[in-house]
């Protein structure tokens, strides 16, 4: 998320002041958007040297400065709206490596280990609900936040489930069986992420 | 206080000989009035199972079932069918509505058995399928519902009249996930007016509505979550990481 497309997202409501903007700024997205208040001012001289908003006023893009989004500025903020996120896993994933490394580990107890990270996993997401049952029924904005952390998590827990249940079926093998596997697992993803 | 349901050292075997199963193994699981228990637990691990034996609909092989402190056992069998009529509400995974009933009879029905007017009993139904955004599909034959109407109908069966315990297998399987968020939040309001509620799921985000979470598995109660520390402790680091 950027400075830049929240602040055209705020104009997008129509014409503020700097001063306002900051005071939205950090009060309507400090939840969602964690960012850095001292930024909007260069960030809104950027965006009016890229032509992607207007300001009218005293000058040099400060809070007593009106700012107004320019067509190209709405076509700039539809467009990143409509972006798809970056789909490409991060490059590791912790609990993915801890299992194919504790699948090599002698004396392991794998579904003990899975169950692990789920009950940790499945705590997170009673307190995440528990928030949720909390969130009145205006907030929406803070329910879709919820939402998107538990299904998240809830991602894990199936992958962890599905890991168990893989395990399961496989003839009992013992660490350090097949120990060309790894690197030839590595060359498959990398291929199907390419 | 007496636990609403307690299950002590319980084992179910199904068959003998080669084709035993082990559906239980010495399970103990104690539920309070005011509690929502989540059973989550790979296929074949034995929720189902459970949950009829808490239900009285089926008897352990070994070990004790109370309700309400009372052993289960030393009843009768027409106490019995009574405790499951009255306080027992069982949301079925398979749903088990009556055929020749419209929607709101299959509703009304356990509480004109329990003696309600027949006037009283459905408007108490028509409060509950309204709440489940199923007003429109009261006079619906089961054969004319949706898989998911279906299910939210077997959960207002359950869940109308004063139940003290609410036993639901995978009352959200058939549901999208708004809909499954309506059905548990309807479980927790009647957990929070003081009924023990038990539901099998293995949808971790239905099972997260829980007080509690115990993990099954291969008829064993393998682990459970510790009660919530309040959302307090998602802001700490590393809770989710
Ligand atoms: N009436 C029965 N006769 C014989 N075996 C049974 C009977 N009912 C259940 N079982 C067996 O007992 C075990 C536990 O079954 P149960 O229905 O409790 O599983 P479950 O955890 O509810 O699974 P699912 O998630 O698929 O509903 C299974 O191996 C099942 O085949
Ligand atoms: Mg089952």
């Amino acid at each position: 998320m950027s400075i830049r497309h929240a602040l055209l997202a705020l104009l997008s409501e129509g014409p503020k002041y700097g001063l306002q903007l900051r005071q939205e700024f950090e009060s309507r997205t400090g939840e969602v958007w964690p960012l850095n208040v001292g930024q909007v001012y260069t960030t809104l001289q950027r965006l009016e040297r890229d032509g992607l908003v207007e300001s009218e006023g005293s000058g040099g893009g400060g809070p007593q400065n009106v700012f107004t989004i320019t067509p190209t500025g709405s076509d700039e903020l539809n467009e990143w709206l409509r972006t798809p996120p970056d789909v490409v896993p991060p490059p590791r994933d912790e609990l993915v490596i801890k299992l194919l490394v504790a699948m090599r580990v002698p004396g392991v107890d794998l579904p003990e280990l899975l169950q692990v990270h789920r009950r940790h996993l499945v705590q997170a997401m009673q307190e995440y609900t528990h928030l949720k049952g909390e969130i009145a029924e205006g907030e929406v904005e803070l329910s879709l936040v919820v939402d998107s952390e538990l299904f998240r998590l809830e991602a894990i827990v199936r992958w962890l489930d599905t890991a168990d249940a893989r395990l399961k079926r496989l003839p009992a093998r013992t660490a350090s069986q097949d120990p060309t596997s790894a690197p030839r697992v590595g060359r498959k993803i990398a291929w199907v992420r390419r | 206080m007496s636990a609403a349901i307690e299950l002590r050292q319980v084992s179910k075997v199904y068959g003998s000989g080669p084709t035993e199963v082990h559906a239980l193994r010495e399970v103990d699981l104690s539920v309070q009035g005011g509690e929502l228990v989540a059973v989550m637990g790979p296929s074949g691990s034995g929720k189902s199972t459970l949950l009829t034996i808490a239900g009285t609909l089926e008897e352990p092989t070994s070990g004790d079932v109370f309700i309400a402190g009372h052993e289960l056992a030393g009843l009768s069998r027409n106490d019995r069918a009574r405790v499951r009529r009255r306080s027992i509400g069982y949301v079925f995974q398979d749903y088990n509505l009556l055929a020749g009933l419209t929607a709101v009879e299959n509703v009304a029905l356990p509480l004109e058995l329990d003696g309600v007017r027949i006037k009283a009993a459905r408007a108490a139904a028509m409060e509950v399928l309204a709440m489940l955004g199923l007003a429109e599909r009261a006079t619906r034959y089961p054969d004319e519902l949706s898989g998911g109407e279906s299910q939210r109908v077997a959960i207002a069966r359950a869940v109308v009249g004063e139940r003290r315990l609410l036993l639901a297998d995978e009352p959200t399987g058939a549901l999208d996930s708004l809909s499954g968020e309506t059905v548990m939040r309807m479980l927790r309001l009647a957990s929070q007016n003081g009924v023990a509620g038990v539901v099998v799921t293995h949808d971790a985000q239905m099972a997260s509505w829980a007080d509690r979470v115990v993990f099954l598995r291969d008829g064993r109660v393998v682990d459970q979550t510790a009660p919530s520390a309040g959302p307090e402790s998602l802001l700490a680091p590393g809770t989710t990481k």
